[in-house]
C-alpha cells in the first residue's frame, strides 16, 4: 500500500510549514509538496491606507528582514512621488540594505544551516541547535553572533533601532548621518571583514564532505533571476534584472523591475498559499527560476569589491556552467556577506554619504508606484496604486522566497526520492529533506505576508490522501 | 469684592490649598505640582471634560467629578489618586483603545503621541473589552493634512482651536456617541473646505496621530500645541 510521510513542523526556517512525501506501493516517493499554512493578508489590510505609511506597515511583515520591506516600500513610493532622491539618500539606503543582508546571512548560515554542516546531518535532533554548536565549535558560534550583531549594530547605528526602523522614508531617509556616526561604523568593518574570511575558508575545506548533498540538493536546471547594474555586476538596491538559463546564457539582459508584472506571472497551487512566481515567456512551470545569493553570484558578471571578487572567482570555477545545486546557496552567502561589508566601508568612505540634503518632498504625482530591491533571500517586488489623495486602492507584494517556491518543492522531490525509501526513514533522512529547504532561507512569513515561529511538519500520505507518519518538531 | 474674598482655600490629597475662585480643580493642583492626567483638557483652550481621565473626589459629592470644569470651593476636600479613581481611569483608556483602531507600531504618533503616552503612565497592560475594529474614513484631500478617524478620541481640541484661536470654524462635530466624527464643514472633504485656513493648528493640537502633516510618516512627527498660550496672550495683548 502507498504511503505519505509528512515532517510537521520543519525546523529552523522563519514561518511555519510542513512537507508531505507522497510514497507509492513499493515506497517510492512519488511527489513531494511543500505547504505554507497560514495567510496574514497584508496585501488586503493596506487598501485605505495613506502610502506614506506603507513602508512602516510592510516592514511589519518580517522581523528578520524588516529594513528589505522599508527599503522596496520606500522606493515603491517614490514612485508614486515621482521623484528622483537625492543621491546620498539612495547610498545610504544602500548601506542600511547591506547591513540588512548581512545580518540575515549570518542568521541563515551560523544559526539555522551551520548545525547541520558542523554537527552533521545526522546528529541528534536536541543537538542540531546554535547553542550546541557554540559548546562543540566556540570560535565559529562567536563568529556568527559577532555578525549578526554586526549588521543589526550597523541599522541601529544608521536608522535608531535595530528591528523596524522608520528612518527610510518616502522621497529619501529622514536623517542625515553624522560623521560619529559613519566613523562609528567604519571601526567595525576590519572585524567583521575577518569573521566572514575565517568562515569561508573552513567552509571551502568542509564544502568536500557535502559531495552526497550537494547532488541532490535541488541539482538541477532552472533559471535564475536577480539585480545588476549597468555594468552588469551584482546590485542590491536599484538596477536592471537579468535573467539567465541553466547554461548561463543571458535570455534577458536588462528588464525594467517597475515592468515585473509582463515578465512575471505568478501561479496558485491549491497545497500551499504560497504563491508561484514564473517567468511568463516560459509559462509555468516550465519558467521556474531562482533567485537569492546564488542566482546572483551566478548571473552577475562579478560582486565589484577586491575579497568578494577573489572568492566568487573560485566559487564560479568549480563549474563552468552556472552552479545548479542549492548546496551552494551556503558559501554564496558567505560571499555575499563579504561583499556587502566592503561595500558598506566604499559607501560611507565616501565624502558624500553626510550630505544634508537627504529627502525629496512631493504630493502624489503618479498613481502607481513599483520598488525593487534585492533583500538577502531575492529579488523583493512592492508594488502600489493609489487614489488621487495617495490612499492605498491595491497593493502587491512579491516577496524573495516565493520566486524560489517551485524550485524549493522540485528540491524536496529530488532530496526525498534519494533519501527516502519506504515510510521507515530515519531522522537524519529527513533533515536532509528540510536542510534542502534551509540551503534557500525561506521567509515563510514574508511569503505569504504568515506568522509564527517557524517549525515544520513532514507527512507521508497513502493515495487515499490517509496519513501513514507525521514528523512534527518545533 | 475683596481680593481676600476672592480666594478659597481648600486641600488636594490633604495638602493645603489657595486658590481663585475663577479656577478649577484641575488648575489649583496644577499650579501646586500635583498630578492630574488629561486628554481633552490643553492650556489655551475652553474646557468641555469630555475625556473623563481628570476624574476626582471630591468629599460630599456622590459621583467622581472632573476636575478640568469643577470650580474651587471654600473647603472642598479633594483626593486626585485612589484605587477607585486609578480603576475609572483605567476604565476610561481602554475603552478609548476600543473603541477605534488605535496600532500604535504603525501609527505616524508613535512615540509622540498623548494617548499612548497615558497608557504608559497609567500602568494599562491590557484591554480587557472587546475591540471594535470600526471602518472608519481617511481623509487625505487635504494637500497638507490628513485626518484618519481611526485614531481619533473625540477630545475636540481641534474644534475648539479652530473656532476659538483660528476663527475659521471649519471644524464641528456630528453623530451621537461612539459614532460621533470630527467633520470639516459640513462634512465636505477637508481639500475642498471654503472656511479652512490651512493655518495647521488643529494638527498641532491633536493629541493623536488623528490629524498629521502630509509626508511626516516616520519618528519625527512631534507636535508643538505650547504655541497656544503664548499665541493668546499675544493676541489679547494686541486687542487691549
Amino acid at each position: 500500500m502507498s504511503r505519505t510521510i509528512v515532517i510537521d513542523p520543519v525546523t529552523r526556517l522563519e514561518g511555519h510549514g510542513k512537507i508531505t512525501l507522497q510514497l507509492d506501493d513499493a515506497g517510492v516517493v512519488q511527489d513531494a509538496m511543500f505547504h505554507v499554512t497560514q495567510l496574514r493578508g497584508f496585501e488586503k489590510f493596506c487598501e485605505g491606507r495613506p502610502f506614506y505609511e506603507m513602508p512602516n506597515i510592510t516592514a511589519r511583515v518580517c522581523g528578520i528582514c524588516p529594513v528589505s520591506h522599508l527599503i522596496a516600500s520606500s522606493k515603491a513610493c517614490d514612485g508614486i512621488l515621482a521623484v528622483k532622491i537625492p543621491p546620498v539618500a539612495a547610498n545610504l539606503r544602500r548601506v542600511l540594505n547591506l547591513a540588512q543582508l548581512i545580518q540575515s546571512h549570518a542568521l541563515s548560515f551560523f544559526y539555522l544551516s551551520s548545525p547541520d554542516l558542523l554537527l552533521g546531518m545526522d546528529a541528534a535532533p536536541e543537538e542540531r541547535n546554535i547553542l550546541h554548536l557554540a559548546h562543540a565549535h566556540p570560535s565559529i558560534a562567536a563568529d556568527g553572533v559577532a555578525l549578526r550583531q554586526f549588521g543589526q549594530r550597523v541599522i541601529e547605528v544608521m536608522a535608531g533601532q535595530r528591528i523596524h526602523p522608520g528612518w527610510t522614508v518616502p522621497g529619501g531617509v529622514n536623517e542625515a548621518l553624522s560623521q560619529e556616526k559613519r566613523d562609528q561604523i567604519l571601526v567595525m568593518i576590519p572585524a567583521a571583514v575577518a569573521a566572514i574570511q575565517r568562515t569561508l575558508e573552513w567552509f571551502r575545506t568542509a564544502v568536500d564532505k557535502f559531495s552526497a548533498e550537494i547532488e541532490v540538493f535541488a541539482n538541477f536546471p532552472t533559471l535564475f533571476m536577480g539585480m545588476i547594474d549597468d555594468r552588469g555586476l551584482a546590485e542590491y538596491y536599484d538596477g536592471y534584472l537579468r535573467v539567465i538559463d541553466s547554461e548561463g546564457n543571458i535570455i534577458a539582459g536588462e528588464l525594467e523591475p517597475a515592468r515585473y508584472a509582463e515578465y512575471i506571472g505568478e501561479a496558485t497551487e491549491p497545497f500551499t498559499y504560497m504563491k508561484f512566481p514564473y517567468y511568463r515567456p516560459l509559462g509555468y512551470p516550465g519558467g521556474t527560476y531562482r533567485v537569492g545569493p546564488l542566482a546572483r553570484l551566478n548571473l552577475a558578471g562579478r560582486c565589484d569589491t577586491p575579497l568578494a571578487d577573489e572568492e566568487w572567482r573560485r566559487f564560479r570555477a568549480m563549474s563552468p556552467r552556472p552552479l545548479l545545486s542549492s548546496f551552494h546557496y551556503h558559501q554564496a552567502r558567505l560571499i555575499e556577506m563579504l561583499h556587502a561589508a566592503e561595500k558598506i566601508e566604499r559607501l560611507l568612505s565616501d565624502k558624500g554619504i553626510l550630505d544634508k540634503h537627504v529627502r525629496a518632498t512631493a504630493s502624489v504625482n503618479s498613481l502607481e508606484g513599483v520598488g525593487v530591491a534585492e533583500a538577502p533571500r531575492g529579488t523583493l517586488i512592492h508594488h502600489y496604486k493609489v487614489d488621487e489623495n495617495g490612499l492605498i486602492v491595491w497593493a502587491n507584494l512579491v516577496i524573495a522566497t516565493g520566486h524560489n517556491n517551485a524550485a524549493m518543492n522540485r528540491g524536496i522531490l529530488q532530496a526525498a526520492r534519494h533519501y527516502v525509501h519506504g515510510d521507515a526513514v530515519k531522522e537524519g533522512m529527513l533533515n536532509r529533506v528540510e536542510a534542502v529547504v534551509r540551503t534557500f532561507d525561506p521567509c515563510l512569513s514574508c511569503s505569504t505576508h504568515a506568522m509564527g515561529q517557524m517549525p515544520l511538519t513532514i507527512e507521508l500520505r497513502a493515495p487515499d490522501g490517509s496519513l501513514v507518519r507525521e514528523v512534527r518538531r518545533g | 469684592m475683596s481680593a481676600e474674598a476672592n480666594i478659597r482655600t481648600l486641600t488636594i490629597d490633604e495638602v493645603d490649598i489657595s486658590a481663585r475662585a475663577d479656577e478649577t480643580i484641575l488648575e489649583a493642583a496644577r499650579e501646586h505640582n500635583i498630578d492630574i492626567p488629561t486628554l481633552c483638557h490643553l492650556e489655551g483652550l475652553s474646557e468641555v471634560g469630555a475625556c473623563r481621565l481628570c476624574l476626582v473626589e471630591v468629599k460630599g459629592a456622590r459621583r467622581l467629578l472632573p476636575a478640568c470644569v469643577t470650580r474651587v470651593e471654600e473647603g472642598m476636600e479633594v483626593t486626585t489618586h485612589s484605587a477607585k479613581i486609578d480603576r475609572y481611569r483605567q476604565m476610561v483608556l481602554e475603552l478609548f483603545f476600543a473603541e477605534r483602531n488605535h496600532v500604535c507600531s504603525v501609527c505616524v504618533a508613535n512615540g509622540h503621541c498623548e494617548l499612548q503616552s497615558l497608557a504608559l503612565r497609567l500602568g494599562m497592560t491590557h484591554v480587557e473589552l472587546p475591540y471594535q475594529y470600526p471602518q472608519l474614513p481617511v481623509d487625505a484631500s487635504h494637500p497638507r493634512f490628513t485626518v484618519d478617524h481611526n485614531r481619533c478620541v473625540l477630545c475636540t481640541r481641534c474644534v475648539r482651536v479652530c473656532g476659538e484661536v483660528e476663527g475659521a470654524n471649519t471644524w464641528g462635530v456630528m453623530g451621537r456617541g461612539a459614532q460621533s466624527l470630527v467633520i470639516t464643514d459640513l462634512k465636505e472633504p477637508w481639500g475642498e473646505s471654503e472656511t479652512c485656513t490651512s493655518c495647521g493648528k488643529c494638527v498641532q493640537v491633536c493629541p493623536t496621530g488623528a490629524l498629521f502633516e502630509k509626508n511626516r510618516a516616520g519618528t519625527k512627527t512631534a507636535k508643538h500645541p505650547e504655541f497656544l498660550p503664548y499665541l493668546r496672550i499675544m493676541r489679547e495683548g494686541e486687542q487691549r
